[in-house]
């Protein structure tokens, strides 16, 4: 046998290119001897952990990504820090939360599995349950916090997708001690950490009872995305008449009331604002009434699982690009919400927290974009670049606080600034969320989501 | 604000052919519960097992919208027969599997595998299609799909849209329940499964094989659930693999509504369904305030309750003694 050959099959055990059992079944073919098998399983963690690969360089992206001055370190002698995610991954939502998944995945594996001194472990958590086809549940999103706050090796929290969900783990990261952080590449609900008009009674003081912040944001929230929508509708487009409809959740319903609010602060008329019912086959008597009240936009506050595709649709049977436009939010950037709706998405407007991922100006984001289209073998999930994002703030945090201490890694993050990006240079406000107001306006065209322009909230 | 004549009969148009499709699926929940007391929970997802298999039968054959029109018919009518041969050998094969292990344990158990061949099926349809929509490969000639009746065969000046599709639904819907009631109360098999469901001791006392019997009514009831998967899988023009839970729900809700066993009152009961269900999301956010069309279900659910509390048999009765 051959020593060389081995070796690389033990580096690519290490680097999670081949399972333990491909592992096996390749060593033994080659006649490697038990005992060096046996010592190279035992290095490795079991299926779903990911272990360090101190020898491992990275691609020119991990030097680029990041505040300057700040030294990576590949080193792994101090011990093992466990990263995890929590969002859904099965049913209808398994391509939205595997994406993202992949691009932590991607963003480790670049910085060699390791920060600040330790080696570094991940855990893709799922918080969706198949009863609900695949999305979010609050007593599975509850579990999982629980079981991250209470695993010493856990520093930080990748985590929620749904504002809804986050509502349920930030105050369990909250109350532990100390309040652990939490970081979100995906919820957008403004709630959460500002104080806006659209808050509930209490928000967003209420999500921290130890009165320290711990949740973070890299996606701009939804008093941006709405308002700017609605903008891009009255004043550019010329649309007067718009109908709203949502699916009656946290994001969703948030950002049509935030849409609604501001179309109608500008002089537009809103005909008709309805949550609809995600889960119904068909919407032929919902779009024959909103025809009938002679909109010429509908806005759609809702994420891609959620039935939109079908919405549109149906809306389409009825109603012509030419007379009525559709708008979005960035809930519905995603392949699938093309594919779903098949010839009714064309012309379809998406508004977007920074731009999809095609579109990315900076180096970095270019090359994530090549790298991670590779792997997936499809376009990625514009919310993935959030994700990859995210966590290289998080390993910069450990590379700054060089300690397995959940308080020092918070405060590390908390004083991220000029943090250069995949979408761009930013810092975290006092809110913690992202200073980053980049929106896009995006166009299905031949049946791919198109960047068309830069858009902003009216000028108040 | 006003009262609208116009809309209220497009509704009605919409909740009738959606009724008929529920109807379809009602049936077979109920031919099982009248046979075995079984609310086979699975149902909904035979029908949408049927609905995918539909689509691939028409990839595979390969008759486009754009064949001759003899072609079409022809493909919509094999397709038509495929899935409802395909669901029906599914939901008997299911039967053989699981059910009928069960048939004299505690009537929980084949319950319980009743909800677990749902989760079962929806994941196979997961990995056999994606977990996306899917649009089915298009079959109806693009001049027809907004074809409307009402203004090109009479010459109506009106709003009102009747589309081919629609009569289409009620085309293959009467025939079916038409043939259905002709088999049960006409043929020999029919009799069988009347007397089995009467007092299946009886029965097989009598010579009847209780278990072909059983088979027979699995095997009509999936057969009307394909039927109305590949119906839906082109009224809707989309498929998925989570359609036939709500679709399940709302024929269970039907059969129940109507009086479970009964297969006259599925049927209305499906019509009643799916009629609130289109004025529901056409009107309701016209009259009450901040509610809509999110608010369907909750709608669906509260007629239920109602007919339950007043009329706990439902709308026509349990049939006890010649329930099917």
């Amino acid at each position: 046998m051959s020593e060389q050959r081995f070796d690389a099959l033990v580096q690519q055990l290490e680097t999670q290119r081949i399972d333990r059992r491909t592992f096996l079944v390749r060593a033994v073919a080659l006649g490697a001897s038990v005992p060096a098998i046996g010592a190279a399983l035992l290095r490795t963690q079991p299926v779903g952990a990911q272990v360090a690969t101190p020898a491992a360089g990275g691609p020119a992206t991990a030097a680029e990504i990041g505040m300057p001055g700040i030294e990576h370190l590949t080193t792994t002698d101090k011990g093992t820090i466990k990263l995890y995610s929590s969002w859904p991954l099965t049913g209808a939502s398994e391509k939205i939360g595997g994406d993202s998944a992949e691009a932590v995945r991607l963003c480790l594996e670049d910085r060699g599995n390791a920060a600040g001194g330790f080696a570094l472990e991940y855990e893709a958590l799922d918080d969706g349950i198949a009863a609900n086809n695949g999305g979010w549940d609050a007593g599975k999103e509850s579990e999982n916090a629980n079981r991250v706050v209470n695993d010493p090796d856990a520093m930080v929290y990748i985590a929620t997708y749904n504002s809804g969900a986050s509502k349920i783990s930030i105050p369990i990261l909250n109350a532990a001690e100390p309040p652990m952080p939490m970081i979100t590449p995906q919820a957008t609900y403004p709630g959460l950490t500002k104080d806006t008009p659209s808050n509930a009674e209490g928000e967003p003081e209420i999500y921290y009872p130890s009165g320290t912040r711990n949740f973070f944001r890299v996606v701009p929230a939804d008093d941006i995305q709405g308002p700017a929508a609605a903008n891009w509708a009255f004043s550019t487009l010329g649309a007067t008449k718009a109908y709203v409809l949502h699916d009656n959740q946290l994001y969703g319903a948030g950002v049509a009331t935030l849409f609604r609010d501001t179309f109608q602060s500008l002089g537009g008329e809103v005909v008709g604002f309805e949550p609809f019912d995600p889960e119904a086959p068909e919407y032929q008597a919902l779009m024959t009434k909103v025809a009938d009240a002679g909109p010429d936009l509908v806005y759609l506050g809702a994420i891609v699982n959620l039935n939109a595709s079908k919405l549109l649709q149906d809306m389409r049977a009825l109603m012509g690009p030419e007379e009525v436009t559709f708008l979005g939010p960035d809930g519905l950037v995603n392949q699938d919400f093309i594919e779903g709706a098949g010839d009714a998405a064309e012309g379809a407007y998406i508004t977007f927290a920074g731009v999809p991922a095609n579109t990315l100006s900076t180096g970095a984001g270019q090359d994530y974009y090549t790298r991670m289209s590779e792997r997936l073998g499809e376009e990625p999930d514009a919310y993935a670049t959030y994700a990859y994002e995210a966590a290289a703030v998080v390993l910069q945090a450990i590379d700054v606080a060089q300690a397995k201490d959940r308080t020092a890694i918070l405060n590390a993050l908390a004083a991220t600034e000029g943090f250069q990006g995949l979408l761009g240079e930013w810092s975290f406000s006092d809110t913690y969320d992202t200073t980053a107001t980049t929106m896009s306006l995006n166009v299905v065209k031949d049946g791919a989501i198109t960047f068309q322009e830069e858009i902003a909230p009216p000028a108040s | 604000m006003d009262f609208n004549a116009a809309l209220f009969t497009q509704y009605l148009i919409i909740g009738i052919a959606s009724g008929a499709l529920i109807a379809l699926i009602a049936l077979g929940y109920t031919l099982v519960y009248g046979i075995v007391e079984l609310i086979n929970f699975a149902h909904g997802e035979v029908f949408m097992m049927g609905a995918l298999f539909a689509t691939t039968v028409v990839a595979t054959v390969g008759v486009t919208n754009d064949s001759s029109g003899v072609a079409i018919v022809f493909m919509a009518i094999a397709a038509l027969l495929a899935s409802m041969l395909f669901s029906g050998l599914l939901n008997a094969g299911i039967d053989r599997v699981a059910y009928r292990r069960l048939r004299n344990a505690p009537k929980l158990a084949p319950l319980i595998a009743a909800i677990g061949i749902s989760f079962i099926l929806q994941n196979i349809a997961i990995y056999w299609k994606g977990s996306n929509p899917i649009t089915p490969p298009s079959l109806i000639p693009t001049e027809y799909v907004r074809y409307n009746v009402l203004t090109e065969w009479f010459g109506l000046e009106t709003r009102i849209r009747l589309r081919v599709l629609d009569l289409a639904v009620l085309g293959v819907t009467i025939p079916l329940l038409i043939g259905l009631t002709w088999f049960v109360y006409k043929t020999r098999t029919g009799k069988a499964m009347r007397a089995t469901a009467q007092d299946r001791d009886a029965a097989a006392l009598m010579g009847i094989d209780v278990n072909r019997t059983i088979a027979y009514a699995f095997l009509i009831g999936g057969a009307l659930a394909g039927a109305a998967g590949m119906i839906a899988v082109y009224y809707n023009n989309s498929a998925r693999f989570q359609m036939g839970f709500r679709y399940g729900l709302f024929a269970f809700t039907a059969a129940v509504l109507g009086g479970i066993g009964n297969l006259a009152g599925s049927v209305i009961g499906a019509l009643c369904i799916g009629i609130v269900w289109s004025m529901s999301d056409g009107f309701m956010s016209q009259y009450i305030e901040g509610w809509g069309a999110g608010w369907t279900p909750a709608v669906i659910f509260a007629v239920l309750v109602l007919v339950m509390i007043f009329r706990p048999t439902g709308l026509l009765g349990e049939q006890t003694v010649d329930k099917v």
